[in-house]
């Protein structure tokens, strides 16, 4: 049989397609991205972006209600935005299976929180796997597929960074071809969700969950593995491999599904141990069931509820506990060094307009995408960032709160992407009460902080087809906004002065800016752009041109005790003209 | 075949191409018939912050990570990362680095400076130190853009895996076009 090496995220759409699965929706969102992003390479599978979460899920939800087999993927936050569908979903269960695939962040590589998801399988009473390598990404994913149409069910694929964005051996199997084809079917007392048979359903939601948790019992995916009987182990996902690092010796209750528990399963492999540990990242969410079992268990007492769990952070934790010998070893050990926090390309269509609500002194209620890199020095242009779409409802509220003068440095700053997931919804209640703050629309086409996906004013759609764009212009004006002004944000002086004008305007108001990312395919030299450089004798060291914190521009401190002077690197140098338009003295060209 | 898991750091700045390298070397070592794991980030350090992949290869690898300070040999794109990880390696170490510098912010600002003698803190450290003049190498291999190749042909030799199965895996992931400048900046890092 064939066997490749596939990260998380391929095997779980491996899995998918293997699975039958015919509709897939989701919206990016690291570290879950490129599970659609592979799903569309199986040309029998349905795949497209939905403008958010909750949409995408809804879309999975009509293709099971409709019969076929459906997949929706998200990251964990995604979960908050779908959460509505979701909890219902539970009630109406199924037609054709269907799996939501979460992908956790613990240590927040690329989040804003580390929200864990298995309190949502809870919450929603809905069953949870947690694959634990690629191998078992595919399979559990099938596996999930059956379950989900078994117990009438959506079930809950739970995946992490490391285990989404980790690679190992995957055995690549065969699509399942003999599922029922779908079909409309009229079955109101399963699928209207209205007080009268919701109130039927509920009682079927209570006994699924019993029914699984006994079905977890023998499952496979449950298994204990009997060593040592001094200590054992009760863990799941990415930390069973840091658990087989540390404690070759120890017994472990591997557990593959996480929610409900195998409360037999568990009261068994306790009896069989002298010490019972539950190691988990984030929440006790096992430990809290297992001591409401009455069993003795340690957990959090010894582990972080914060951050990602390692073998190195195992290993300490089990040596500070007592309960493994200390290695006495010398670590290499280095002194500070200058920070790397990620930053915006050169060339970035972003740049020159953070270096002027910076010099305009606006508040900046900010939102989710490169652009939130705008935030750091020397920039230093966004005062609050909360959640996709918040900007501008922050914006609508702060003004709320503040005496004229103030309410004119409120800017809400939205990229294209993260205005049409949740920020329309936002500009209605901008435009409807009249706030009067001024909203800017980073309009640069796509989805760029989490890969360049497609969105709905990109004009294609994942399979690259072509598609109806939307005309945020348009979009805003029928809202209800007046002034709706565009602007190129390569132009400094336009972009300020339409900023000014608009920043004065005692009534709710958009700015868009209209350049492409420069990381997309064909238009990141624009067309004006040639590679600037520095003119060695005409520099006179001001540092203006540093202020915008281009990656391209380096201070170069001279030797001799004169003053240094701005220099270009012409591998970076896009030709965006930005830092030539803040020099006084002509030297750049 | 032993126990021994061997453990590989790649570090360097986001968008300098660690994820392909470590691709190739897992490709690789499956090809040589070990069980193979790799982790990496992607997502905002892949903006220019600073990135690590580990790529871990032995009969049966079973964390994807790297268990800190036992890192076997030490993949640097760019000299600044590469210092910075030097505690995730075990003093006996092997540790190659591309002689090349990427400024961070605060350098580029003016308010910190780069240190530049990186590589001799380093070699002092640790004794199997190779630093390796990739761009000039890869644009006598005919493109410059294949200095992360001479690197690989580099970290190959310290590796006991046999050459076909790098040759196969550089087949398999490099795009034809570009498959003869990468085998030759290959064998030009291998013959370091
Ligand atoms: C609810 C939710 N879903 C997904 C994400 C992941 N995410 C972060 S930024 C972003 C989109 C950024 O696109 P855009 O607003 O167009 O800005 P750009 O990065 O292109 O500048 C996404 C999908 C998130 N943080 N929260
Ligand atoms: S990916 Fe595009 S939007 Fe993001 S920082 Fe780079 S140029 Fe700007
Ligand atoms: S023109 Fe100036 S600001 Fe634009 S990329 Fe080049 S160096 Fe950076």
């Amino acid at each position: 049989m064939d066997r490749a090496i596939l990260s998380g995220n391929e095997a779980i759409a491996r899995g998918a397609y293997e699975a039958g699965v015919k509709v897939a929706s989701a919206y990016p969102g690291t570290p879950s991205t490129e599970i659609l992003e592979n799903v569309i390479n199986y040309s029998e599978i349905d795949a497209s972006w939905a403008p958010n979460e909750k949409v995408a899920l809804e879309v999975a939800i009509g293709a099971s209600f409709g019969g076929a087999r459906a997949l929706a993927c998200m990251k964990h936050v995604g979960v908050n935005v779908a959460a509505d569908p979701l909890f219902t979903l539970s009630y109406t269960g199924v037609r054709g299976g269907l799996v939501l695939v979460v992908a956790d962040d613990p240590e927040m590589h690329s989040s804003q929180n580390e929200q864990d998801s298995r309190n949502y399988a809870k919450f929603a009473k809905i069953p949870m796997l947690e694959p634990a390598d690629s191998e078992e990404c595919k399979e559990f994913t099938r596996l999930a597929f059956e379950l989900s149409e078994e117990f009438d069910t959506p079930v809950m694929l739970r995946s992490v960074t490391r285990i989404s964005h980790g690679k190992s051996i995957v055995t690549l199997g065969e699509r399942v071809d003999n599922l029922p084809a779908p079909a409309l079917v009229k079955d109101a007392a399963k699928l209207v969700m209205l007080p009268g048979n919701a109130r039927v359903r509920h009682p079927k939601v209570e006994e699924r969950i019993v029914n699984l948790s006994r079905w977890g019992t023998t499952a496979t995916i449950n298994r204990s593995e009997m060593r040592s009987a001094e200590l054992g182990v009760i863990c799941s996902g990415v930390v069973y491999q840091y658990v087989r690092e540390v404690l070759p010796q120890a017994s472990i209750l591997k557990l593959g599904m996480v929610y409900p528990l195998p409360h037999d399963l568990i009261r068994d492999f306790a009896s069989k141990v002298k010490t019972l540990l539950v190691i988990e990242e984030l929440d006790p969410f096992i430990e809290e069931q297992v001591k409401a079992m009455g069993l003795q268990v340690t957990g959090k007492a010894l582990f972080s509820l914060c951050g990602e769990l390692s073998p190195g952070r195992i290993r300490n934790a089990l040596e500070q506990g007592g309960l493994l010998a200390k290695v006495v070893s010398a670590p290499v050990t280095v002194e500070k060094l200058p920070p790397r926090p990620p930053n915006m390309c050169p060339g970035c269509p972003h740049r020159g307009v953070f270096y002027l609500l910076n010099r305009l002194n606006a508040y900046v209620t900010g939102d989710i995408g490169c652009y939130t890199l705008g935030f750091l020095p020397p920039l230093n242009a966004m005062d609050t960032c909360v959640c996709m779409g918040a900007s501008i409802s922050n914006a609508s509220g702060i003004v709320r709160s503040l005496p004229r003068e103030e309410q004119q440095r409120v800017v809400a700053v939205i990229g294209d992407s993260t205005f049409l997931h949740t920020g329309v919804n936002s500009l209605m209640e901008m435009a409807w009460n009249q706030a009067p703050a001024t909203v800017l629309i980073l309009d640069n086409r796509i989805t760029a902080m989490t890969g360049r996906q497609e969105n709905p004013a990109s004009g294609f759609t994942l399979s690259g087809e072509t598609a109806p764009e939307v005309n945020i212009a348009d979009l805003c004006r029928a809202i209800g906004i007046k002034h709706v002004v565009t602007v190129d944000p390569y132009d400094l002086v336009a972009t300020r002065a339409v900023l000014e004008a608009e920043m004065q305007r005692p009534e709710p108001s958009v700015i868009i800016t209209d350049r492409p990312c420069c990381l997309m395919k064909g238009e990141c030299r624009f067309e004006k752009g040639k590679i600037l450089a520095v003119d060695q004798n005409q520099c006179t060291g001001c540092k203006a041109c540093l202020r915008i914190g281009c990656p391209a521009i380096e201070w170069q401190p001279a030797s001799d005790g004169k003053k240094g002077k701005a220099y270009i690197d012409p591998l970076l140098c896009t030709g965006c003209t930005v830092c030539q338009q803040l020099c006084k003295f002509d030297a750049i060209n | 075949m032993n126990d021994k898991v061997t453990n590989i750091l790649l570090v360097g700045v986001g968008g300098q191409g660690t994820l392909l390298a470590s691709e190739i070397l897992s490709e690789t070592f499956m090809l040589a018939g070990f069980d193979v794991k790799k982790s990496e980030i992607h997502g905002m350090s892949q903006r220019g912050g600073s990135v690590v992949s580990h790529v871990r290869f032995g009969r049966a690898v079973a964390s994807p990570t790297v268990p800190e300070g036992e890192g076997d040999v030490l993949f640097g794109f760019e000299l600044l990362e590469a210092y910075r990880y030097l505690p995730l390696l075990h003093a006996g170490a092997k540790v190659v680095v591309n002689d090349y510098r990427i400024p961070p912010p605060s350098v580029l600002l003016g308010q910190e400076v780069y240190p530049d003698d990186l590589a001799d803190r380093i070699r002092s450290r640790f004794p199997d130190f190779l630093l390796v003049d990739g761009l000039h190498l890869a644009s006598e291999a005919g493109n410059p853009k294949a200095a992360n190749t001479v690197l690989l042909g580099a970290v190959s030799k310290r590796l006991e895996i046999a050459e076909e199965h790098w040759l196969a895996a550089l087949h398999k992931m490099v795009p034809a076009k570009a498959l003869e400048v990468n085998i030759r900046a290959f064998q030009m890092g291998r013959a370091l």
